[in-house]
């Protein structure tokens, strides 16, 4: 610059901004501060060179040294797979779900693994601690629609209920009102007949309507005494457990609507070890039948 | 006092009668203190004497015992490791000789570190900075240092020409070879660390193949330049501007304290002296400054106690060797309290008073913990026994209206040896216990627990609806080890909700 304005008091050279009679002083930058800004540029460069930076049309610069984040995910989760085929091997060959239970090293495995398992999949309906909702049965208690058992377990996490895996099972109950199949005052008479079953607060008239009605309609999948078979995914109905509740109202909904209660299949989405492991958690929770 | 820097650091000028005086100020001196200043280097002239052999004593026997301690091992049987000292991280175990440590005793440190904390007091009331001057790694290692320095490049004089003169072939030499054998200890102090975390034998060996783990190469380049700056070029400026210490331990010391002390009293008035003159009427300082350039801290100790002085001694023993030539008394400067110089000047006899109040105070905490830990250690568990009721479910009704819940009781078993455990529990009328995997008859069962592991069962409670009482009942868990007896107690309840 040719006419330089240097300020009188520091003898700083201005930029020649004006605000109201202040000037803005044209020092220089900290050295401090352009070191940083020159190891930046410099560190800048370099990591376009080695890493992932620039974005194009169909991709992106990989960089010298190869690194992705994914890949690097990959191999994690793949090496814990390899510190864990040991027992997830020793879980798949067990003589028999039993066995591993009798094993408190491999159970412990087995209850560690499925812990986390049912909280990434199975809370969702069953609850955090397997409590169930109304529809979602409670794992804790003993009352097993399908059985209980280690076995039976695995086959409900694996095959599902009423899922689409061909080998589940599809049983469902029907809709005697709402498909007309019974006139409403059977519908009505059959509930006082249920809540008699289970030793609840009935109209005893109604229920003395109703024996015939339950053996022609319900005995074939409830049982001719109303306690449940497991086969056909029927539930007990003299005991003190109810899927969706045993109140007048919801039996008489039950039996008009119908019911089909869906549990999807775990095969396929889930390994044969996490399956068993997933067994044995559910299993520890229901008090082990 | 305001010598020009040549001379502030100070050379020989000349000699009175058999003694060396030095023309040289101290660099640390109250009075030129200054909030901040640049280093200016303390060249430590070599010393003699009682103080400097114990010192010499004690960096052998720490160095010595922080080098090696690793390498030394200690039997305990399969699966566990047999070395003496170890913290092992991923095992989650801390081996000290015969105690092992789990993470969940983790407040034995507390108390060993309280301990410490009560020992480093009572020394300071005692004896003031005797940590600070001994035995602190900062002060052991600069010790060191400085002894190779001066093995390679001479004494104080020679020291002081070397640094002034040009660089030369000579020159070079010395200064690499300094740096090098200082890189080296370094390594070793880095080197040696690692080792008290891993098994010894096998970490030196991954280390040397380049297998080890990441955290064993940072800690090592850490330690081997912290080692090499703080000890290297730092030195004394660690102990005045970035200890903390210090400035506490001004709070621990008290005029009764025994501390490295100018005996103002009988050096005063200070002034050289001539062989054959008179005593009368004069100090017995010769003002020779031999204190001045023996200290490592750069301070005059006749200044008084200052924050500098780390107490190492090693003015005592300068000053006792000049007191030797001129035919006085040793001891112009020693151990000695600021009351005794008090009652000196005021004409009594001077007397240690070790019965302080601060003393019993310092001694009784120091007592307590030792003997609380000593306890707890004896004492100590070797299995422990956690009974973790379900509580995302409470309790659950069954078919038949029973109430069940469900417990996880952990047993951790401290010993190496598999254990078989007899679990009893003792609960309201009409309960039945159940657990997964085992048969417990008449609720009472037994399992069996790894070493050095921890057991986990999964155990049921069921009550009839008619047994059923109050909605909390208190149930106790007791776990014994059928062999020794040992027994461990939980309480805990069964719940089944208002009804």
């Amino acid at each position: 610059m040719a006419d330089q304005d240097i300020d009188e008091h520091s003898g700083v050279e201005t930029t020649g901004h004006e605000w109201d009679g202040i000037k803005e002083l044209n020092n220089p930058l900290p050295r401090w501060w352009l070191i940083v800004f020159y190891i930046s540029v410099i560190w800048a460069v370099g990591y376009w060179v080695l890493m992932p930076a620039w974005p194009g049309i169909s991709g992106y610069t990989k960089g010298l040294r190869d690194h992705s984040e994914r890949a690097n995910v990959a191999a994690d989760i793949a090496a814990l797979d390899e510190a864990r085929a040991e027992a997830t091997q020793r879980l798949i060959n067990a003589p028999s779900m039993q066995a591993i239970e009798n094993d408190p090293g491999l159970q412990q495995f087995a209850l560690a693994a499925g812990r986390s398992l049912f909280g990434d999949n199975c809370a969702t309906c069953h609850g955090s601690g397997g409590q169930g909702f109304p529809g979602y049965p409670n794992l804790n208690d003993d009352a097993w629609i399908w059985g209980g058992a280690l076995e039976d377990i695995k086959t409900t996490i694996a095959y599902g209920r009423r899922s689409d895996h061909p080998e589940t099972t599809n049983t469902i109950m029907m809709a005697y009102g709402r498909d007309g199949l019974l006139p409403a005052d059977d519908v009505s008479d059959l509930t006082n007949y249920v809540l008699s079953l289970s030793g609840q607060d009935h109209d005893a008239a109604a229920a003395q309507r109703a024996p015939q009605i339950f053996a022609s309609q319900c005995a074939v999948c409830h049982g001719a005494d109303g306690s449940g078979d497991r086969a056909q995914g029927a539930p007990n109905l003299t005991d003190a457990i109810w899927l969706f509740g045993g109140d007048r109202a919801t039996i008489y909904e039950t039996i008009w609507n119908g019911r089909a209660g869906v549990m999807p299949a775990w095969e396929g989405r889930l390994s044969e070890a996490e399956i068993t492991a997933l067994a044995v958690y559910v299993h520890s929770l229901g008090g082990g039948e | 006092m305001d010598a020009d820097p040549a001379s502030r650091s100070g050379k020989s000028v000349g000699r009175t009668g058999d003694i060396e005086r030095f023309e040289v100020e101290a660099i640390n001196a109250a009075e030129t203190r200054t909030l901040y200043s640049a280093r200016t280097q303390i060249y430590p002239k070599r010393v003699q004497g009682v103080f400097r052999k114990l010192k010499w004593f004690i960096l052998a026997a720490t160095l010595g015992l922080y080098y090696l301690l690793p390498w030394v091992r200690w039997p305990r049987g399969v699966n566990e490791p047999d070395q003496a000292i170890l913290v092992d991280f991923a095992g989650r175990r801390f081996y000290f000789f015969f105690i092992e440590i789990w993470p969940d005793e983790l407040y034995y440190l507390t108390g060993l570190l309280v301990i410490a904390a009560m020992g480093i007091f009572l020394s300071s009331a005692l004896f003031g900075r005797v940590w600070c001057g001994y035995s602190c790694p900062q002060t052991v290692w600069t010790d060191l240092f400085v002894a190779v320095e001066r093995f390679i490049e001479g004494d104080r004089n020679k020291r002081i020409k070397l640094d002034r003169a040009p660089w030369s072939f000579d020159k070079i030499r010395k200064k690499t070879a300094k740096h090098l054998i200082w890189i080296l200890i370094g390594m070793a102090t880095g080197g040696a660390w690692i080792l008290y975390f891993h098994d010894a034998p096998t970490i030196a060996r991954d280390f040397l193949r380049g297998e080890a783990p990441f955290t064993a190469y940072f800690f090592f380049a850490l330690l081997t330049l912290t080692t090499y700056i703080f000890a290297g070029s730092l030195r004394e400026q660690v102990c005045t501007y970035m200890c903390p210490w210090p400035r506490i331990q001004a709070a621990l010391t008290d005029e009764e304290t025994l501390e490295v002390t100018y005996k103002k009293d009988r050096g005063e008035p200070r002034g050289a002296h001539k062989k054959g003159d008179s005593w009368d009427g004069r100090g017995d300082c010769v003002s020779c400054r031999a204190c001045v350039v023996a200290c490592p801290m750069g301070i005059d100790i006749r200044d008084g106690a200052q924050l500098e002085c780390i107490n190492c001694a090693l003015c005592i023993d300068a000053c006792d060797e000049i007191m030797v030539k001129v035919g006085r008394p040793t001891g112009l400067i020693a151990y000695d309290t600021d009351a005794n110089m008090a009652r000196r000047e005021a004409g009594s006899a001077p007397t240690i008073k070790i019965f302080r109040p601060r003393v019993f105070v310092y001694a009784g905490a120091l007592l307590l913990t030792a003997f609380v830990m000593v306890a707890a250690m004896s004492s100590r568990a070797t299995m422990n026994v956690n009974v973790l009721r379900d509580r995302s479910l409470p309790f659950v009704m069954l078919s038949d209206g029973s109430v069940r819940n469900a417990y996880t009781v952990k047993i951790v078993n401290r010993d190496n040896v598999e254990r078989i455990f007899q679990i009893d529990v003792d609960g309201p009328e009409g309960m039945a216990v159940t657990a997964i995997g085992e048969k417990p008859v008449e609720n009472a069962l037994e399992v069996a627990a790894a070493g050095d592991a921890v057991r986990s069962l999964r155990m049921f409670i069921t009550m009839t609806p008619e047994a059923l009482g109050s909605a909390s009942m208190p149930v106790t868990i007791s776990v014994s080890d059928i062999e020794t007896g040992e027994e461990a107690v939980n309480s805990t309840v069964f719940l089944s909700g208002d009804r």
